[in-house]
């Protein structure tokens, strides 16, 4: 079980927590009328990355907001954590 | 007496003072306190304890530890506490204790599945691949349950687990994992300056190897006594804990180490009390491993029959139990410390017939004493075969020539006892599964944990000083606590342990013995667990495997409960060598956890039965129950199913309750519906973007039914959403949707649309709703409303209100899940049950019913209303469900827009809701049913289609069905076949309405 470093709580176990998918991937805007390619590269293309990966977490069981981790996918080491709309 | 093989004195494990009765397979036994089950029937002469897994051999005791391959046995308490597969010397013996042998039939002395042993050159590795192919499906009936009867470890408990495992979290500076000599220093050592240490040992007592040392005095004191002191100074320190009888068997992310702790399993009767287990999820600054080593056999023909015993585990049973494993004993060696059992045995009162060294050259204190005790050494000297059937009796010793082969004649020296060793095998299991590296080193021909994938560190025999001097082991040790230490902040204490004996031993050996050309001894067991051999692993290379990790499944070869433990090695320079490449280049195989078995109840721990998940009921769940309704669960809710009258069965109640709510009205719970309060200034432009509908017209004090999609254009939840306020919508969701629909906004709003002003909050378990529908439902509310006027005109259908019910301030939605005139109270929850029984009480004089969600469901569908995740499967658009009305003209953006566009979702052939009509009216199809276009058609179909929802609808007399067919909707009015196990039936496809198809009934 991971200690996952809340940027609003502090470290906190794994199991507060749930996983929300690669961060960073931009949604294109309906209004922006995406290619079928842009889009779906927003809907399914993902980076499955050897190494430091930036990625979604949400405190669900503490104070429920959504934010970034970089985390090393061969050693699940943490980086650092960071709000959303930061970098 | 408790046995015959006990010796006079000695064992510092026991109370000899206090005998102990136990049972071994029917046959009554005496051991004594502090005995092992293994060394309680070595002490009786019992070396016969198992039949091997696929050629059912006799096997004896190998180890006297948890890695012993052979001697696995099930402990039984009654028919729920019944252990299998638990080694021999990890049993406890407590007074009473009830063990059985395993894999036998009918008995252990005359096993029928020994024929597998005869027949073995039919069954090489790989042959349950090689044999049981054709035809597929015997498989899964015929080969594989026999083959699982005939090849087998023990059996599992035919009963629930009546007893209780904890489980809890621990928190340390450090975390020593192993109590021996090397885990006792660094403990000492972090103690001293003050972290919280933690220290755990598998064994009942700590120690480890100093508890089968006789000779070293350490600070001047003997090895016992400094063991007694120095646990007395942990156990007094405040900051220290030790576990005993605690396994650590996960090494996981960022430095959490589980352990298993084992309570009550040593005691003749357990306090109901305690727990059985506890399982620790230990989080630790730095870790230390003094996980120390285990001896590895030797692999030479005939190696496997009961009375051939490691000679470290021989040493153990004589200083630790007082046990002689034997009278004559042979002893087979590469290594030195063999010389020492040796010398122990005889003063103990043994006869060492034979001392054969593997080695050429050998040579150090350790020979020095034996040949000093008058032991002949026989250099050079392999081992060729054994003989002996249920015991060993003789070995047959040759010499080994220049090429390094068996040559000359074959000296057979009768013994009834042969002890071998080849080595130590550093226990790297738990550095390996924290991502460390290994180091091979060439020299001791051994690997050793090199860099560390997490804040640990290795010391002593896990380390590779694996027959070191102690000196070199305490040092080593102290020094890996101070370091670790230092990195918690704490200061820096020098501790030194003086240590009198400084003898080191060394050796080792890999592989098969030297043989002759064409060797007539037998099978060379490398994994006795697996009945894996030399010959078998040779045969995987041949036969094309290159990668150990193949290898390894391919012949079975490390596998199942011991993994590995003392045959790993050995299998991979036997692989090695026939592929022709050095050891490191080959390499192990992944280290996984567990590194010993663990109970599934200790990984259960409180999460069982009532406890395993919340149960959620209503806050008229009482009243429901005591009406005698029958339950379902539905998500984590327990809803009333329906409500059986007078010796009613489900189908005659719903029939009752459909009819009641088309007639009059019915009373129904809906509070499981999941509800989520949206609110703040942009509370509808966060639903616009969000949901399919258009939220802009829907006045205060309006409902609409509203669909969530995913991003990509599927249906996700759908629900009546009210504006019950400017600000402020009152969104309802499906029963199970309700966290995960939250969930989503959450992730739009704070990810997507942070600067939208609006909050979100779940109120589901806030109001308790009463829904009361059908065409008497104004009449019973009435008298009970007052602050609203429920008629057509002020309060139509989709409209909703503030109200006093009951007094009670309460919202009123008038919806329909029924197509009938109804109504929806929500009232703060506390007041649900008192409301409900008024709304019961009013309702009497109209013939109102209590109906449940099997009638909700009949009476949804004869309306063609879906269910989310009933008639939808995640890869339908709102279209496919026939509710694209829903989807918001002229909107600029809500989620799943993007993906509606595309070509393919848009395919009129796409699988559309419609409804099926049965040409037998009685016959009530199977929900999941498949649908074929075209009459009589023999696998492999061509289908259209599948069934959603299935009923018999009293109301119209007559069987109704829900599907999803390609291109359904231009399909009205076509015949469609339905194959069922009885035949196939025709259905007719019809609009997905079956009952009042205008809809006049809603506006009553
Ligand atoms: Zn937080």
């Amino acid at each position: 079980m991971l200690v996952i470093p809340c940027p609003y709580c502090g470290p906190r176990p794994e199991l507060e927590f749930s996983y929300g998918g690669q961060a960073h991937v931009a949604r294109p805007t309906a209004a922006s009328n995406p290619s079928p390619a842009d889009w779906n590269a927003f809907q399914y293309e993902r980076a499955n990355i050897k190494g430091l990966h930036a990625e979604r977490w949400r405190h669900i069981h503490g104070c429920a907001r959504f934010f970034n981790v970089i985390r090393d996918t061969t050693t699940d080491e943490i980086v650092r954590s960071y709000r959303s709309g930061e970098k | 007496m408790s046995g015959h093989y006990r010796t006079a004195s000695g064992g510092i494990d026991l109370e000899r003072s206090r005998p102990i009765r136990f049972e071994f397979d029917g046959q009554a036994y005496q051991g004594l306190q502090g005995d092992t089950l293994a060394s309680a029937l070595l002490a009786n002469g019992v070396h016969l304890v198992g039949r091997s897994f696929k050629y059912h051999r006799p096997r004896g005791i190998m180890a006297a530890g948890p890695e012993d391959p052979n001697a696995l046995v099930t402990v039984r308490r009654d028919a729920a506490r019944s252990t299998p597969n638990l080694s021999a010397a990890q049993v406890e013996l407590y007074e009473g204790l009830v063990a059985h042998s395993q894999n036998r039939w009918p008995s252990l002395r005359f096993d029928v599945g020994r024929i597998n042993d005869l027949l073995s050159r039919f069954i090489p590795s790989g042959f349950y691949y090689k044999t049981f192919m054709w035809p597929r499906t015997a498989w899964h009936s015929l080969y594989e349950p026999r083959i699982r009867a005939a090849a087998g470890l023990g059996v599992a408990a035919t009963e629930a687990d009546p007893d209780v495992y904890a489980q809890r979290y621990g928190h340390c500076e450090v975390l020593i994992v192993g109590a021996g000599p090397a885990g006792l220093a660094a403990a000492l050592t972090a103690a001293r300056r003050g972290a919280r240490v933690l220290l755990c040992d598998e064994q009942a007592l700590p120690g480890g190897s100093l508890r089968a040392d006789t000779g070293t005095r350490i600070d001047g004191k003997a090895a016992t006594d400094w063991l007694r002191e120095t646990m007395l100074e942990l156990a007094q320190a405040q900051n220290v804990t030790v576990l005993t009888r605690t396994t650590a068997f996960g090494y996981l992310p960022h430095n959490m180490v589980c352990l298993s702790e084992r309570l009550t399993d040593h005691l003749a009767s357990p306090p109901a009390s305690k727990p059985r287990e506890r399982l620790w999820q230990v989080r630790a600054r730095q870790v230390i491993f003094a996980t120390g080593a285990i001896e590895r056999p030797l692999v030479f023909p005939g190696n496997d029959r009961p009375g051939i015993l490691l000679a470290g585990a021989a040493r153990s049973f004589l200083n630790r139990f007082g046990v002689l494993p034997g009278r004559r004993v042979v002893i087979l060696t590469a290594h030195d410390e063999a010389y020492r059992t040796a010398l122990e045995l005889q003063a103990a009162g043994a006869q060492i017939v034979a001392l054969a060294d593997l080695r050429a050259r050998a040579s150090g204190p350790l020979i020095d004493a034996a040949r000093g005790a008058g032991l002949a050494i026989r250099r050079n000297t392999t081992a060729v075969g054994t003989r002996g059937n249920l015991r060993v009796c003789a070995v047959g010793l040759a010499a080994v020539d220049a090429d390094g082969a068996a040559a000359g004649d074959t000296d057979w020296v009768s013994c009834d006892t042969l002890l071998m060793s080849g080595g130590y095998t550093p226990s790297v299991h738990l550095h390996s599964q924290g991502r460390g590296k290994l180091r091979w080193e060439e020299t001791a021909q051994v690997f050793v944990p090199a860099e560390a994938g997490q804040s640990c560190r290795s010391v002593g025999a896990c380390k590779g000083l694996t027959g070191a001097a102690l000196a070199a082991v305490f040092n080593q040790a102290a020094t890996a606590a101070r370091d670790a230490t230092t990195e918690c902040g704490f200061e820096a204490l020098p501790v030194t342990i003086a240590v009198s004996d400084d003898t080191s031993a060394g050796g080792g050996w890999l592989g098969t013995l030297p043989q002759a050309a064409r060797p007539r001894g037998g099978k060379a067991f490398v994994d006795w667990q697996n009945d894996v051999t030399a010959a078998d692993l040779g045969l995987a290379v041949r036969e094309g495997f290159r990668s150990i990790e193949h290898i390894k499944r391919y012949t079975t070869t490390g596998m199942a409960t011991d993994q590995g433990k003392t045959s790993n090695l050995n299998a991979l320079a036997i692989a090695a060598r026939q592929l022709g490449r050095t050891i490191p280049e080959v390499g192990l195989t992944t280290f996984r956890m567990p590194y010993l078995p663990v109970g599934f109840g200790g990984l259960a721990g409180y999460a069982r039965g009532e406890l395993f998940a919340p149960l959620r009921k209503t806050p008229m769940y009482g009243w429901a129950a005591a009406r005698g309704a029958v339950f379902e669960p539905v998500s984590m809710w327990q809803r009333a199913r329906y409500f059986p009258e007078r010796g009613e069965d489900m189908h005659q109640a719903v029939a009752r309750e459909c009819q009641v709510v088309r007639r009059s009205c019915g009373i129904f719970d809906a509070t499981t519906l999941g509800k989520i309060e949206v609110a703040g200034p942009d509370a509808i432009e966060f639903m616009n973007r969000m949901y399919v509908n258009n939220w802009n017209s829907l006045a205060v004090g309006r409902c609409r039914y509203g669909i969530l999609l995913r991003d990509d254009g599927f249906v996700f939840d759908d629900g009546v959403v009210a504006r019950t306020a400017e600000d402020r919508l009152h969104v309802t969701t499906t029963t199970g949707g309700a966290p995960r629909v939250l969930g989503l906004m959450e992730d739009y709003l704070q990810t997507e649309w942070p600067q939208l002003k609006v909050w979100l909050t779940s109120t589901t378990e806030q109001w308790a709703v009463i829904a009361v529908q059908g065409p008497r439902a104004r009449d019973v509310l009435e008298p009970l409303v007052e602050q609203a006027d429920l008629s057509a005109a002020s309060l139509p259908h989709m409209a909703m209100t503030r109200a006093l019910v009951c007094g009670v301030p309460a919202m009123i939605f008038r919806v329909s899940f029924t197509g009938e005139l109804g109504y929806e109270i929500n009232v703060p929850a506390d007041y649900g049950a008192e409301v409900w029984r008024a709304v019961w009480e009013s309702g009497q004089a109209h013939g109102m019913c209590a109906y449940g969600t099997e009638s909700m469901h009949v009476l949804r569908a004869e309306k063609g209303y879906i269910i989310v995740g009933q008639d939808t499967d995640g890869t339908m658009t709102p279209d496919d469900a026939g509710v694209g009305w829903a989807v918001g003209k002229s909107k600029s953006e809500f989620v799943g827009m993007v993906s509606l566009r595309k070509r393919a979702l848009q395919d009129p052939n796409r699988k559309q809701l419609v409804g099926l009509l049965t040409a037998d009216p009685r016959h009530v199809l199977e929900e999941g049913s498949q649908i074929a276009a075209t009459p009589g058609q023999r696998p492999p179909m061509q289908l259209v289609g599948h069934v959603t929802s299935s009923y018999y609808s009293s109301v119209l007399r007559r069987s109704i069905a829900l599907a999803v067919v390609n291109g359904g909707r231009s399909r009205m009015g076509e015949t469609l076949y339905v194959p069922t196990p009885a035949g196939e039936s025709a259905v007719t496809v019809t609009q997905p309405v079956f009952y009042d198809s205008k809809g006049e009934r809603l506006n009553g």
